[in-house]
């Protein structure tokens, strides 16, 4: 008779055979940043341009030019609806590339924006959008140096779409990688969770819910240049928590690592409001996107200082140390839930759907 | 097989809707209140919220006496413990 | 959060824990199935098992409404999403169930306009704000459920809202436990009972099974301690012989039910003679469809249906595992062929579901798990 055991150690072997994108068209689970994203990557993407830059899947590439090294990054901004609490599309781009950059351990320097506007866009709309991507560039450091424009009929996007790429320097010898976690790191998260995700989803008010949320949306660059100013060797892991939330980010790490993450639930900050929604809709705030929170994997012995740091940074203030680096099982995120138990945190096949059972 | 989450009524129970704003940890929503017509419900009375509509009215006293029993067991085997760790003298 | 955070109070569920490895009787073994998947959720969400002896086993019983419709329904919900004046609504849980051909992800992907709604009165507020579209509303669930959908469509008769009709697959919990009882390679010592549905229907339904079947039936809540607590009287009514109906969950469960709710199920819906259940068969007498006097707002007659009839995958063993004959991971194709990224039954899909929960939260061994956290 086939023990449990064997059962599951068939699973794990099944997991790790590649990703086959069973799909014939695409659906939004693709763009949720779960399962089905990390298998469309795999399948699609990375089996047509493997190259070894791109091959490790960070948030940016780490590129030698001339002796120097800078990262490049990319990235697409459809948020809906284009103005919420706490942001917009435009402030969300500028702090997302910058963001991408920074936790690649590099200063960010440039950026690019690409427009794809759906004709009949007001052009008032596209000013305010445009005036707070000018003002994040500036509390971020950085210049919008190159663009582009595109109209479509109407009804073919959703009012405005906008593309970035960003370019920054790495000028430290030892730069934090999604690879680097290592058994006895901690976890630190540099604020209250999900707030991003709540906010958009309480904007687009199909829920009819009402709450005090904002988007979390902030640059990291200052906060991370602190914090490697402080333990240049002593940071293995940097992340921005976007899509897919914290336990996407955590278990893109262990999968990189090859390490286990533990996460304890007391310790993650989620803000009342943030938590109520949750448990309204059914999902965890575990998998709510962020879009200014800084997930960092650090040497245990100097987590303590690393959350000091953090904390003396507007952007850190709620930072906290939610978890450690283990050895067994590799790959697998756990977590020890307030009420004492523990469960298994894996990725999601797609977006956190409100459920009602 | 259903989710059900306790939420505080904040407003009062529209006539002709029979709406009314249930707060759960700050976040508001309308919800059906046509279900607990028998309730007479008012402003600070909680109720079990699914899919926008109120299934019942919570008690609070129910709810005190569960929570006293198992709280006073929590109680009791914590100082069990503490008892048991001040006499190991080991 | 209030009714919530006290119930989940980590020192009373140490103490909670010892109670109950006392009260198990040396070398017994103590089968107990929660009918709801809501509970199946609750335990692996909170790690519950944690608490529990080896010698006492949950099974996950039949309660997730999703997991129990058949895939010709899917089918039959994606022809009728497919018409092009057509918005299908429903729940978020219903997206990725799949039927023959098609999820309703896919279906949308492929052209179809279905949209995700919170409750049945938001699909309402669609068909009014679209009134040269048909709205149809996926209505799924236990008896918890059917009185929004019954309320909603009392609602559109009033307001002469033409164009919104509902696609009824209202299920009911009695019928189903009768079932696992009368399953008979099924040895249980008791139930945790379905604490939502009973706020509806009340206790007095569930003391046949004390009567007839002398087994203990304790209705609970859906936090952990509430379940832990259940499991406590569960082995408190077998120590004293006893085999009754007891509601842990008296904060919320009113004994009798909720009569007004049960007047307006019995307005707008009737009893079916028999539906399909996933993994289960026909059971009679087990689900609601439109009544009659609502025929205007009961997408069954006004679409024209292919009634698709598909028999489960041979491959999947839910219905095993709905009964709790099976442990999820006793399935020929648990975790292998069938995963929540591609789920062959249902079980896989909700996140209730008792597969899709073991895999997500459950699947490595207790020890190990337990290892790996240790601080």
């Amino acid at each position: 008779m086939t023990t449990e055991k064997q059962v599951l150690d068939r699973i794990e072997r099944v997991r790790r055979r590649r990703a086959v994108v069973r799909e014939e068209r695409i659906t939004l689970a693709h763009g949720s940043g779960g399962k089905a994203t990390r298998t469309l990557i795999d399948a699609v993407f990375l089996e047509a341009f493997r190259n070894p830059l791109l091959a490790p899947l960070e948030d940016g590439a780490t590129l030698a030019l001339d002796g120097a090294r800078a990262v490049f990054t990319t990235d697409a901004f459809v948020v809906s609806p284009l103005f919420f609490p706490g942001g917009d599309i435009g402030d969300l781009a500028v702090n997302g590339t910058v963001n991408d950059l920074a936790v690649c351990g590099a200063r960010p320097l440039y950026l690019s924006a690409g427009f794809i506007l759906e004709e009949g866009f007001p052009v008032g709309d596209l000013r305010r959008i445009v005036a707070s991507m000018a003002a994040a560039a500036e509390a971020a450091g950085v210049s919008i140096v190159t663009g582009d424009t595109k109209v479509v009929q109407r009804g073919k996007a959703d009012g405005c779409y906008i593309t970035t790429a960003g370019v920054g320097v790495v000028e430290r010898p030892i730069t934090p990688s999604i690879s680097a976690a290592r058994p006895g790191d901690a976890v630190i998260v540099s604020g209250p969770i999900g707030e991003h995700g709540a906010a958009i989803m309480l904007a687009r008010g199909e829920l009819g819910i009402e709450a005090d949320t904002v988007s979390d949306t902030a640059p990291l660059n200052g906060l991370v240049a602190e914090l490697l100013d402080a333990l240049p060797t002593q940071v293995r892991t940097l992340r921005d928590a976007t899509r897919g939330g914290v336990a996407t980010v955590l278990n893109e790490v262990a999968a990189a690592s090859g390490v286990s993450v533990v996460m304890d639930e007391e310790s993650v900050p989620v803000q009342p409001a943030v938590t109520g929604m949750c448990e309204l809709l059914g999902i965890d705030p575990l998998y709510v996107a962020c879009e200014g929170r800084l997930v960092a994997v650090v040497d245990g012995d100097h987590a303590e200082r690393a959350v000091d740091i953090m904390r003396g940074h507007p952007v850190g203030a709620g930072a906290a140390i939610i978890g450690w680096v283990g050895e067994d099982p590799p790959g697998l995120v756990l977590l020890r839930t307030a009420f004492g138990g523990t469960r298994i945190v894996d990725l999601l096949v797609g977006d956190p759907l409100p459920r009602i059972c | 097989m259903c989710l059900g989450i306790p939420g505080e009524l904040v407003g009062d129970v529209e006539e002709h809707t029979d709406l009314a704003m249930v707060d759960v940890s700050g976040v508001r929503r309308r919800i059906n209140m046509g279900l607990l017509a028998d309730d007479h419900l008012k402003p600070g009375d909680w109720v079990l919220v699914h899919v926008g509509f109120a299934l019942s009215k919570i008690s609070e006293s129910e709810a005190k006496a569960v929570m006293d029993m198992l709280h006073g067991l929590g109680q009791a085997y914590t100082d069990e413990i503490d008892a048991l760790k001040e006499s190991d003298i080991s | 959060m209030r009714f919530v955070d006290e119930f989940r109070d980590a020192d009373a569920a140490r103490a909670l824990a010892a109670r109950i490895a006392a009260r198990c009787e040396p070398g017994r073994r103590y089968k107990f199935m929660e009918v709801c998947g809501g509970h199946t959720h609750t335990i692996y969400k909170h790690g519950i098992e944690d608490y529990l002896p080896e010698a006492v086993t949950l099974v996950h019983g039949p309660g997730c409404p999703v997991c129990v419709i058949p895939m010709g329904r899917v089918d039959d919900a994606v022809h009728i999403a497919r018409q092009p004046d057509v918005i299908m609504t429903s729940f978020g849980d219903m997206m990725r169930v799949p039927g023959g051909a098609a999820t309703f992800l896919d279906a949308k992907a492929q052209g179809a306009d279905i949209r995700m709604v919170y409750s049945p009165l938001d699909a309402l507020k669609i068909a009014r704000e679209n009134p040269d579209r048909r709205v149809v509303f996926m209505a799924i669930g236990f008896e918890t459920t059917a009185p929004s959908t019954a309320v909603t469509v009392l609602r559109a008769a009033e307001e002469g809202i033409d164009n919104f009709s509902v696609f009824c697959n209202h299920v009911l919990i009695i019928p189903a436990v009768k079932a696992i009882l009368d399953s008979p390679d099924l040895r249980l010592d008791g139930f945790i009972g379905p604490g939502h549905v009973s706020t509806i229907i009340g206790c007095r339904p569930y003391e046949f099974i004390a009567r007839d079947y002398r087994q203990p039936f304790v209705v609970a809540g859906f936090e952990p301690l509430d379940i832990l607590h259940a499991v406590d009287l569960l082995l408190g009514q077998l120590a004293e012989g006893r085999g009754e109906v007891e509601n842990q969950y008296a904060r919320v469960v009113p004994w009798e039910g909720n009569r007004i709710a049960m007047e307006v199920i019995g307005t707008v819906m009737r009893v079916r003679p028999h539906f399909e259940w996933r993994g289960l068969g026909f059971i009679s007498h087990s689900a609601l469809e439109m009544a009659e006097e609502y025929a205007a707002f009961d997408a069954e007659r006004i679409f024209d249906i292919p009634g698709t009839r598909i028999a489960d995958p041979m491959a999947c063993q839910c219905g095993e595992v709905l009964k709790g004959v099976l442990k999820p991971w006793e399935c020929k194709v648990f975790g292998t062929a069938c995963t929540p990224e591609t789920p062959i039954g249902t079980c896989m899909v909700s996140s209730e579901g008792a597969c899709a929960a073991y895999y997500n939260f459950g699947r490595f061994s207790r020890e190990r798990v337990r290892e790996a956290t240790r601080a």
